[in-house]
C-alpha cells in the first residue's frame, strides 16, 4: 500500500481499516506498513529471521503464485494455516475448516483442493495458486471480473473460494447447463445466498472463453 | 491436533516397515497413511486419530490406471476420485463406478481423495466425531449413544448392540456390485481379497473396520474385465441435490437377454454398517423377466431382515424404491 493509498481512508482495504480501529494500532500500522501489525510481518515469519522456534519445524518449499517460498513449519500445519498465518496470504479464507463448506478452496498444481484438509508439508516443492495470484484490482482475471459483474456475493466471505473453484471449473469435464455448473460448485457454500448470481458469472465467462 | 512424526519413505517396503510397528492399523492407529487426507487430517484435527507417525504415500509409485492383460482394469492406491471417475475406460466400462464417485463430496474432495483412502473411509456418525461422547467403535466399551440418540442418518442392516454407523462410501457400494479386489501388501508379502471380504460388520468390535493388519499398505484396486451390453447404474437419494451423503443408494450391473435378466450384481449404501452387497436380490431377479414385480421382490429381499432405529425406519422404504427405481432404470437402458 502507498503512501497516497494510507493517507486516503476511499483506498483502504477492510483488513487495513481493521487493523487501524484498535486503539494502539492506528500508529503501528503507518510505523511499520504491514497488514496486521510488526510482529506478525512476513519477515519475522520466514526461515533465518528471528522468530519463536518451532520445535519439530520442517523446512519445505512451496511455490505459490509463481514465487518460491522457503519456509520452516511444523508439521501439523494445514496448507491453508500456512498460506494465512505464514505466508500471510489471507485472502484465502477459512470458514468450517473441516473441507465442508470450500471457503479454503487453492490449485495445487492447477487443480482445485480445500486447504484445510492437507498438510503444508506434503506439498513441499508443488504449486500453490491463491486468490491473490489470479489478478489484481487493476488486471483481474476474467472470473474475478464476472463476480463483480454478476454480483456474485454478499457479505464476500466465500468468495475468494467461489472463484478459484470456478476457474477450476473451467478445465474441468461440465455440461453446457446451469445445472451442470451447480452441481461442480456445490464444494462451495454461501450463506448469502448469492448462487444464482455465482451461477451467472461463471456462465459469463465460460459463453465468451 | 496432536504432534507426529512426518514420514516420507522413498519405496513401499519402507513404508511397509515402519506402519508395521503400529499396534493397530484399525481405529486409533499409531502409525498412519496419509494420501488425500480428506478424512484422515479431519478426525486428526477432531482427536478421534491422533497417530504418532503420519507416512506420507503420495510419491510412492501407486498413480496409474493400467490395462491387464485379461481386459480388465488396474487402479493405483493414490489414483484421486477424479481421475477414476473421468476415466475414458471407466466411463465406458465400469460407468456405475464413474456415477457413484461423481455422486460424492465435491470437486475439491475428489481431486484430493484417493482410491484407497475411499476403501477406509469413516462414518460420518456424529457420535464417533465427537470426543465428548461415547462411541464403542472409537472407544471400545464405552457404548453406543446412537442407538437411543440422533441416529437418523444411520444404518439398517449389518448393525449390531454395539454400533449402527454406516459406511459413507459411494466408490464403495460401485465397487462391490462389480466384484472389484484388493491388493494389499504386507509384512508377509502381497495378498488379494475379494471386496465383500475387505470390510466387516461391527459386532462386538466396531473398531475393527477392515481385515487390514499393521503394515498392510493398499497398492492398487482391480476390476474385472467388462462384460459387453452390461447396464450399469448408480442411483443416489440424500437431502440436498449434491454434495452430501447418501441416505439410501443403489448400484446396479444388469446383464438382459431378450428382456430377461441373465445376470445381476447389486449393491446399496447408506443404509448399510458396511457396503452391501445384496445375493438375496441377485438370486430372486436370476433368469426372471426384467418386470417392475420382479424388480420390487428384489427390493423385498435385500431389506427382509433390517434393524431400524428410532428415527430411520423411513430408509426401509426409501431403500426399497431407490433400488427399485435403479433397477427399472438399468431394465431401460
Amino acid at each position: 500500500m502507498s503512501d497516497k493509498q494510507q493517507s486516503n481512508p476511499q483506498h483502504w482495504t477492510r483488513r487495513a481499516f481493521l487493523s487501524t480501529t484498535g486503539s494502539t494500532a492506528a500508529a503501528t500500522f503507518i510505523a511499520a506498513n504491514v497488514p496486521l501489525a510488526a510482529n506478525t510481518s512476513e519477515e519475522a515469519r520466514m526461515p533465518g529471521a528471528s522468530g519463536p522456534t518451532i520445535e519439530g519445524a520442517v523446512p519445505i518449499t512451496l511455490r505459490i503464485n509463481g514465487k518460491d517460498r522457503q519456509l520452516r513449519i511444523d508439521p501439523r500445519t494445514t496448507l491453508l494455516d500456512c498460506l494465512r498465518e505464514s505466508v500471510l496470504l489471507t485472502g484465502t479464507k477459512k470458514g468450517c475448516d473441516h473441507g465442508q463448506c470450500g471457503a479454503c478452496t487453492v490449485h495445487v498444481n492447477g487443480r482445485r483442493v480445500v486447504s484445510c484438509l492437507s498438510l503444508a508439508v506434503m506439498h513441499d516443492g508443488e504449486e500453490i495458486t491463491t486468490i491473490e495470484g489470479l489478478g489484481t484490482p487493476e488486471a483481474m482475471h476474467p472470473m474475478q471480473a464476472a463476480f463483480l459483474a454478476c454480483d456474485g456475493y454478499q457479505c464476500g466471505y466465500c468468495t475468494s473460494g467461489q472463484i478459484m473453484s470456478a476457474v477450476a471449473l473451467l478445465k474441468e469435464p461440465c455440461g453446457p447447463d446451469d445445472a451442470s455448473v451447480k452441481e461442480l460448485m456445490s464444494g462451495n457454500i454461501c450463506r448469502c445466498g448469492a448462487y444464482a448470481n455465482i451461477v451467472a458469472a461463471v456462465q459469463q465467462v465460460r459463453k465468451r472463453a | 491436533m496432536h504432534a507426529f512424526e512426518f514420514l516420507r519413505p522413498e519405496n513401499a517396503a519402507a513404508a511397509i516397515t515402519v506402519a508395521g510397528q503400529a499396534k493397530t492399523a484399525q481405529q486409533g492407529a499409531d502409525v498412519r497413511f496419509v494420501a488425500g487426507g480428506t478424512t484422515l487430517i479431519d478426525l486428526m484435527k477432531l482427536e478421534v486419530e491422533t497417530p504418532a507417525r503420519l507416512v506420507d504415500i503420495n510419491r510412492l509409485p501407486f498413480d496409474k490406471i493400467e490395462e491387464m492383460p485379461d481386459g480388465g482394469l488396474k487402479i493405483g492406491a493414490t489414483i484421486r476420485n477424479s481421475d477414476l471417475a473421468n476415466h475414458a475406460r471407466v466411463q465406458r466400462d465400469y460407468s456405475v463406478l464413474s456415477q457413484a464417485i461423481l455422486s460424492g463430496a465435491s470437486a475439491q474432495l475428489r481431486n484430493m481423495a484417493t482410491t484407497a483412502g475411499n476403501l477406509l473411509q469413516r462414518t460420518r456418525c456424529v457420535y464417533f466425531r465427537d470426543t465428548a461422547m461415547p462411541c464403542n467403535k472409537r472407544e471400545p466399551g464405552t457404548g453406543c449413544p446412537a442407538i437411543t440418540g440422533s441416529n437418523r442418518t444411520l444404518a439398517i442392516l449389518g448393525t449390531s448392540d454395539h454400533c449402527i454407523a454406516t459406511n459413507p462410501s459411494d466408490m464403495c457400494v460401485a465397487m462391490a456390485a462389480l466384484e472389484a479386489t484388493i491388493h494389499v501388501e504386507g509384512a508377509r508379502g502381497a495378498r488379494t481379497i475379494a471386496f465383500g471380504d475387505f470390510h466387516v460388520l461391527p459386532g462386538s468390535t466396531p473398531h475393527r473396520e477392515t481385515v487390514l493388519e499393521p503394515g498392510d499398505l493398499i497398492t492398487h484396486v482391480t476390476l474385472p474385465p467388462p462384460r459387453a451390453g452390461s447396464r450399469q447404474v448408480y442411483l443416489k437419494l440424500r437431502d440436498r441435490a449434491s454434495y452430501e451423503f447418501a441416505l439410501a443408494s443403489a448400484a446396479v450391473v444388469m446383464h438382459l437377454t431378450r428382456g430377461t435378466i441373465s445376470d445381476v450384481r447389486i449393491a446399496l449404501g447408506g443404509v448399510g454398517t458396511k457396503p452391501w452387497r445384496s445375493p438375496e436380490a441377485e438370486a430372486v431377479l436370476a433368469g426372471k423377466p426384467a418386470s417392475a414385480e420382479n424388480f420390487r421382490q428384489a427390493a423385498e429381499a435385500t431389506l427382509r431382515n433390517t434393524k431400524p432405529q428410532s428415527e430411520n425406519t423411513f430408509k426401509i422404504e426409501l431403500a426399497k424404491r431407490c433400488l427399485t427405481h435403479a433397477l427399472q432404470t438399468a431394465a431401460n437402458g
